[in-house]
């Protein structure tokens, strides 16, 4: 073995030791809660608690609507960006990336002065609006990788091919998108929705200061009061983000590490 | 020519299908990205009546704002610096090292998740590890190294840097990936045939490749500290100074007693995301052309 890949291989170690270690101590301490002995007791309360199970179904449904919108205005914009209208490709990218760019804080801030409740339109004011603000939110959260996941789909599938050949076949466009090219790109709108899930789900910035009963704040109000929860619920956070993005190697879409 | 023609005449009609199925996600960005950031810029730039004013970005100088930004811009400098520099030795280890074949896609997909692992569980991770009653605490304790006893905190600077570094080196370890890729293995033994030493083919051959894309992963690295909050919400509470939590305090219960001083501060801190992201893209866009 030569020096430098001795370097290498101590490099690696010492990489997975720092990565590995807070999972390990996070385990460990979640089952310390009954006293002198190892067991699930955190799991347990955590589970039955009816804070977690409501705040954690507030947060998957508000998911799942974000999922839907996002891929909704994504996938009609890259397709016709691409195919008949690439005058407005440096725009739209430009517009996509600007959710990385603007921290969360400041964007919410942003809401709250344009849509609070003395404002023309009060979204704040009643529950269902602050519901539909913190999903356009997450929309944009979830805009980046939405969009680089789809626009990559398009790519790979030959899109202008499909599109004449349906035109041929008297297809008109909304028809064509539905039936012939969302199909062909469902990977990369997979792949972009299990990324969105796991940003969003215990998202913490944007629930917490539009006062919504989501699993972020929760999470945090949870930290602040407990001692053993907290670690149990951080093992079932990194478990999920671990799902949501194994679940993009196995629909066969590009990888997270292609994000930004 | 009947073709050119028949373009021209395409090219002049405005296509309403595709303008109609843009119009969605343009309405979605004025309502929900540009005017919400507009409106705090023009907040900014007011004074209580409306009138215009620059003295709110003067009056960013007063000592727990001025302290806020400079704390932040020192956390997020120093989790981007180690962030950066660790996560460029990691993939060169892991990439280019000549370590065993499974380490590379490990390595990739544990980068994806860790660095979407950041906000609220991780600050429970990091108590859980390096806690004063954290397993990493405690065995070093049994092992004669009180952390504590020698300053140690994870509810100071320090604390918050080891635990940003959780999402900041995979992060690096993503964006630099391409380019440690780039760096091609031929290289190095042509170098070595032409008789360079190894330090010769660092700074001649590999640093130049790899340099547009380590300094652009540092500013994104810098700007993504910079804008997080959950994370050190979550480890410190309201206790822990920085621009993010001075700002989220600001929100809730105005206190610095002026909302156009909060929108100023909005403004500030975007200014500094703002800019180093560009400089990111820009230095990106360099890097993807050259390994296309």
């Amino acid at each position: 073995m030569t020096r430098g890949r001795l370097g290498a291989w101590a490099a690696v170690a010492l990489g997975a030791v720092y990565f590995l270690a807070p999972l390990v101590a996070t385990f460990e301490f979640s089952l310390r809660m009954r006293r002198g002995q190892y067991s699930f007791d955190a799991y347990e309360t955590v589970f039955a608690s009816g804070a977690f199970r409501e705040s954690f179904l507030y947060s998957t449904v508000l998911a799942l609507a974000t999922i839907v919108v996002v891929a909704a205005l994504v996938v009609p914009t890259a397709y016709f960006v691409r195919l008949r209208l690439p005058r407005l490709a440096g725009i739209v990218e430009f517009i996509t990336l600007l959710p990385l760019v603007i921290p969360a804080i400041v964007l919410v801030f942003g809401y709250i002065r344009l849509y609070g409740s003395s404002s023309a339109l009060p979204l704040t004011g009643s529950s269902l609006g602050a519901d539909a603000l913190l999903m356009f939110g997450y929309v944009g959260l979830g805009l980046p990788y939405m969009y680089r996941a789809v626009d990559t789909a398009l790519q790979a599938i030959d899109a202008r091919t499909l599109t004449e050949a349906a035109e041929s076949q008297g297809a008109g466009s909304l028809r064509i998108l539905v039936e012939v090219i969302l199909p062909n790109i469902r990977s990369g709108v997979l792949s972009g929705a299990f990324l969105t899930f796991a940003i969003v789900i215990g998202e913490f910035t944007f629930a917490s200061l539009l006062d919504r009963p989501a699993f972020g704040p929760y999470l945090q109000r949870i930290g602040a009061s407990r001692a053993y929860e907290p670690a149990a619920l951080a093992i079932v956070a990194f478990a999920l983000t671990w799902a949501s993005l194994g679940l993009i190697h196995l629909v066969g879409g590009a990888s997270p590490g292609a994000k930004r | 020519m009947p073709t050119a023609s028949a373009s021209l005449r395409f090219a002049r009609r405005l296509d309403w299908p595709a303008w109609l199925g843009v119009t969605p996600f343009f309405v979605f960005a004025a309502m929900f990205l540009i005017l919400p950031t507009a409106g705090l810029l023009a907040g900014a730039f007011q004074d209580r009546d409306g009138a215009f004013t620059f003295a709110n970005f003067l009056r960013l100088g007063q000592p727990s704002i001025r302290l806020s930004f400079a704390l932040s811009l020192e956390i997020s400098a120093a989790s981007a610096a180690i962030g950066a520099l660790a996560g460029l030795a990691l993939a060169l280890a892991a990439l280019r090292g000549g370590v065993a074949d499974w380490v590379r896609p490990a390595l990739m997909t544990f980068s994806g998740v860790a660095s979407n692992f950041a906000g609220v569980p991780l600050a429970f991770a990091f108590m859980a590890t390096l806690g004063r009653l954290g397993l990493v605490t405690v065995l070093l304790r049994q092992l004669g190294l009180d952390l504590y006893a020698h300053g140690f905190n994870i509810l100071t600077f320090w604390g918050l840097t080891v635990t940003y570094l959780y999402f900041q080196i995979p992060l690096m370890v993503l964006v630099v990936a391409p380019a440690v890729d780039g760096l091609k293995r031929e290289w190095a033994e042509a170098a070595e045939t032409l008789g360079a030493s190894a330090w010769q083919y660092w700074r001649m051959i590999a640093l130049p490749i790899l340099l547009p894309s380590a300094l652009g992963g540092s500013l994104l690295l810098f700007a993504n500290a910079f804008g997080a909050i959950a994370t050190a919400y979550a480890l410190t509470g309201s206790s822990f100074n920085i621009a993010p939590i001075l700002l989220y305090a600001q929100i809730r219960g105005d206190v610095l007693h002026d909302p156009n001083l909060g929108y100023a501060m909005a403004v500030g801190m975007l200014a500094i995301t703002g800019v180093s992201n560009l400089v990111y893209l820009a230095l990106r866009g360099r890097a993807e052309r050259r390994f296309r």
